[in-house]
């Protein structure tokens, strides 16, 4: 069964526990700036958002790279960058309509979420669920749920 | 090592920017942060200084644990000799700043001596500049923010910034970093402005390393995050209420100083409660709290974003104001609410908002013009003065009115930005003040909460109720149940919670942890992280370290023992008129002597040569 990170701004404090577990697997140290996860603080609004990669399955960034550096780990179905053979031409950092693949000036190549080889440091250490690694085909599973509680007679409703 | 190792020394006067390494045989001693940097304060600085000439230093310090995975490690603290008291100065912020320093490499940022024109310190990991601000001065802190981030075309800038009331001298600003978390207390603010220093500006991308036994180290702080995520006040109270959680509980208790410490409880609490807070408006169906939120690495998250009704006299017209910020904690609520008679819960946050926006501490803030408006309304003050306001108790626009000047520094404001005992003293009234070492009280009463009076007492920055929280042993039972109305054994309990905190605020952490975390969830996490044995004794002994050099320099800087008291008001003037402590005033007198001899210091309240040995002074 594949799995995806599943995002719910809502839940989320804006705490970093996730951009520091990120870059502590990924680098580590505990390095916010190098977090594949980033989260974005909407401060007149009150939010905050977490944004990383979402693993297309047709991936602009693997098909856009020249050398075949972004590959597709068949277990997690995560696009993984093969360092070694990455040149840094950040063609694919274009390719991403997203902006979650990006160029690290330390290494001269480009680094992106990998799910962590399919057990991701950002979701195990989210003190609130906001980031939650659940079964692909079922991302909408606790939002219907919650629809699906809405029809319960009143006195018995329960989430 | 989880220090960096590394101190950052800017002097102002001739524009000299060092690095130097961190002297370790101190960081052993003293920890990081707070104690640490008192350490090269009291080295550095004499103690008889004027906290705003170019003689007294400032200093930004992170802890060892700052920028680590453990919860609540995102704390910094600026140490300096207050303008307000002439006493030690540490407050203590969270937000992210914190963070973003130790990501750059530095333990500490010395800032010494004064810049001949108003600049602003940039720093990019080991890269630091001054950049001239004659620009941002006259700037509120907000504007500062946002001027900055769009002039180096940097989003990702963390920034800590004074506003228009520490230009204009306002003895009690703040420094403010990302909007609305601030270093608060004791004028820390003011002498960063007395510098001609408008901002520190960072950005870090080092990482944050050296953890010293990893694996042991997530497993302690895996173990801590655990225990806030299951204790009822870390786990439920604070992330659902934030601190506000404690407004109708301390009314209940008959602890609540109100009308300037005329009265020990509030008519007006429960509209100005947490609770509240969580309460729908008609007008656009919106409650006063949007989320909470957690500063850098805090799985408590007792933050308050919150928004004021768009159609209330304060925001109308101002959509500048109408957009979400930083909300009301249990301090600022009671300061600007309770103390000043106020129970209109948005006139009360947006007079936060202003506190934010121009870097004042809204306590002090708060209980100064609860002290203006009892001088008013006994004819000390006239309108001849407020220029027509009339600055009555429960007024929402006086409140709103006596903000706006001072934070801007216009007018009376400036008599307002003397803090509450400056002020009493200028207007003839010196007994109305209500502060301790010239600092204003805070939100609990001595007389219905007697250990409390003792920590205000004798806390080593005035009137305090962050230098020994009895308050959570006396009402909240943690760790265990004392009864608030007696007095004793509260002087062990005093020196047990307040060199207990001295560790908390060296190592990085929140100080809100203490509500689910003893030492010997604390000692573990820092033992992973540093080199060397920290056992929850050796930290202790750090903490009695600690309070002991803070004292010493108070001492040096001319405090004596008769420093160490409360206003007559609370120990024989007014007793409480109401609530369970009815009849009763603070006896302070029955618990400082045991204090002291605890202490280890002599009647005079001095440290005694054996103490000065033990502690290695
Ligand atoms: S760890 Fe969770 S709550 Fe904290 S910032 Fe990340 S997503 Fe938000
Ligand atoms: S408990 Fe509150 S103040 Fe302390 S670190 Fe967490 S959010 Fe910040």
């Amino acid at each position: 069964m594949l799995r995806s990170l599943q995002i719910e701004p809502e839940k989320c404090t804006g705490c970093l526990q996730c951009e520091m577990a990120c870059s502590y697997e990924a680098e580590g140290v505990f390095n916010p700036s190098k977090s594949r996860i980033k989260i974005f603080t909407f401060h007149e609004e009150g939010r905050f958002v977490p944004y990383t990669c979402t693993q297309c399955s047709e991936a602009w960034c693997m098909h856009a790279c020249p050398v075949e550096a972004i590959v597709i780990n068949k277990a997690t179905g995560a696009k993984e960058v093969i360092d070694d053979i990455c040149v840094g031409c950040k063609v694919c950092t274009i390719a991403c309509p997203f902006g979650t693949v990006n160029y690290n000036q330390d290494t001269g190549t480009v680094y992106k979420c990998d799910l962590c080889g399919g057990d991701p440091e950002c979701a195990k250490a989210c003190p609130t669920q906001a980031i939650t690694y659940v079964d692909s085909d079922h991302g909408g599973l606790e939002r219907m749920r919650a629809h699906a509680a809405k029809n319960l007679p009143q006195d018995s409703a329960q989430t | 090592m989880s220090w960096t190792r590394n101190v950052l020394r800017v002097n102002l006067s001739n524009g000299s920017i060092t690095h130097e390494p961190l002297n370790m045989q101190w960081a052993n001693d003293y920890l990081g942060q707070r104690g640490l940097a008192t350490k090269y304060l009291v080295e550095e600085i004499d103690p008889k200084c004027d906290a705003l000439s170019p003689e007294n230093k400032m200093i930004m310090t992170t802890g060892p644990l700052t920028g680590t995975m453990a919860s609540t490690a995102g704390r910094y603290s600026v140490v300096t000799k207050s303008p307000l008291t002439g006493a030690i100065a540490c407050s203590n912020s969270g937000g992210y700043f914190g963070n973003e320093m130790k990501n750059a490499g530095w333990d500490m940022i010395i800032l010494e001596g004064k810049s001949p024109t108003p600049v602003y310190l940039y720093i990019e990991n080991d890269k630091a500049e001054l950049i001239p601000a004659d620009d941002l001065w006259g700037k509120s802190a907000w504007e500062t923010d946002e001027l900055i981030h769009s002039k180096h075309q940097d989003p990702m800038l963390r920034i800590a910034v004074v506003g228009r009331a520490a230009e204009k001298g306002c003895l009690f600003s703040a420094i403010v970093n990302d909007l609305h978390r601030a270093a608060g207390r004791s004028g820390v603010g003011t002498v960063m402005a007395s510098k001609n220093v408008k901002a520190v500006v960072l950005r870090g991308t080092k990482g944050v390393g050296g953890i010293s036994d990893p694996a042991k180290f997530f497993k302690a702080t895996e173990d801590g995050k655990k225990v806030l995520a299951e204790n009822a006040v870390t786990g439920e109270g604070l992330p659902a209420l934030g601190t506000q959680v404690l407004m109708n509980v301390i009314n209940e208790v008959g602890a609540l100083p109100t009308h300037n410490h005329r009265e020990v409880q509030f008519d007006g609490a429960s509209k100005i409660s947490g609770e509240a807070m969580l309460e729908v408006r008609a007008s656009d169906g919106k409650a006063n709290l949007t989320t909470n939120g957690a500063c850098f690495g805090c799985t408590i998250a007792c933050q308050r974003i919150s928004t004021v009704d768009k159609n209330h006299f304060t925001v109308k017209d101002k959509p500048q104001y109408q957009g979400n910020s930083g909300g009301l904690e249990f301090e600022n609520a009671w300061s600007l609410g309770t103390d000043c008679g106020v129970d209109d819960l948005d006139a009360v946050t947006f007079a936060n908002f202003l506190c934010n926006e121009d870097a004042v501490d809204p306590i002090s803030l708060g209980a100064t013009i609860a002290a203006a408006m009892e001088l008013f309304e006994e004819g000390a003050i006239t309108v001849k003065e407020t220029g027509g306001m009339e600055l009555k108790f429960g007024s929402a626009e006086a409140l709103v009115w006596a903000t706006e000047v001072t934070v801007k520094g216009e007018g009376f404001g400036l008599d307002l930005g003397m803090g509450s005992k400056r002020l009493c003293e200028k207007y003839g009234r010196p007994e109305f003040s209500m502060t301790v070492k010239g600092q204003e009280f805070p939100a609990y009463d001595p007389r219905g909460i007697q250990g409390i009076g003792l920590a205000y007492a004798t806390s080593n920055r005035g009137a305090c109720h962050l230098r020994g929280y009895t308050v959570a042993s006396e009402i909240l039972g943690i760790p265990e149940k004392t009864d608030p109305l007696v007095t004793e054994g509260k002087a062990a309990l005093v020196k047990a919670f307040q060199d207990a905190t001295a560790v908390v605020d060296s190592a990085g952490i929140c100080v809100f942890t203490t509500f689910a975390w003893t030492l010997e969830d604390i000692a573990p996490q820092i033992d992973a992280a540093c080199e060397g044995d920290w056992s929850a004794e050796r930290c202790l002994e750090v903490g009695e370290r600690i309070w002991n050099m803070e004292r010493e320099f108070n001492l040096a800087a001319g405090l004596t023992a008769m420093d160490d008291t409360l206003p007559k008001r609370l120990l024989k003037d007014i007793a409480a008129k109401t609530g369970p402590a009815k009849g009763r005033v603070n006896d302070l007198g029955q618990m400082l002597p045991e204090y002291y001899q605890l202490r280890g210091w002599t009647p005079e309240g001095v440290p005694t040569d054996e103490t000065r040995m033990r502690l290695g002074l």
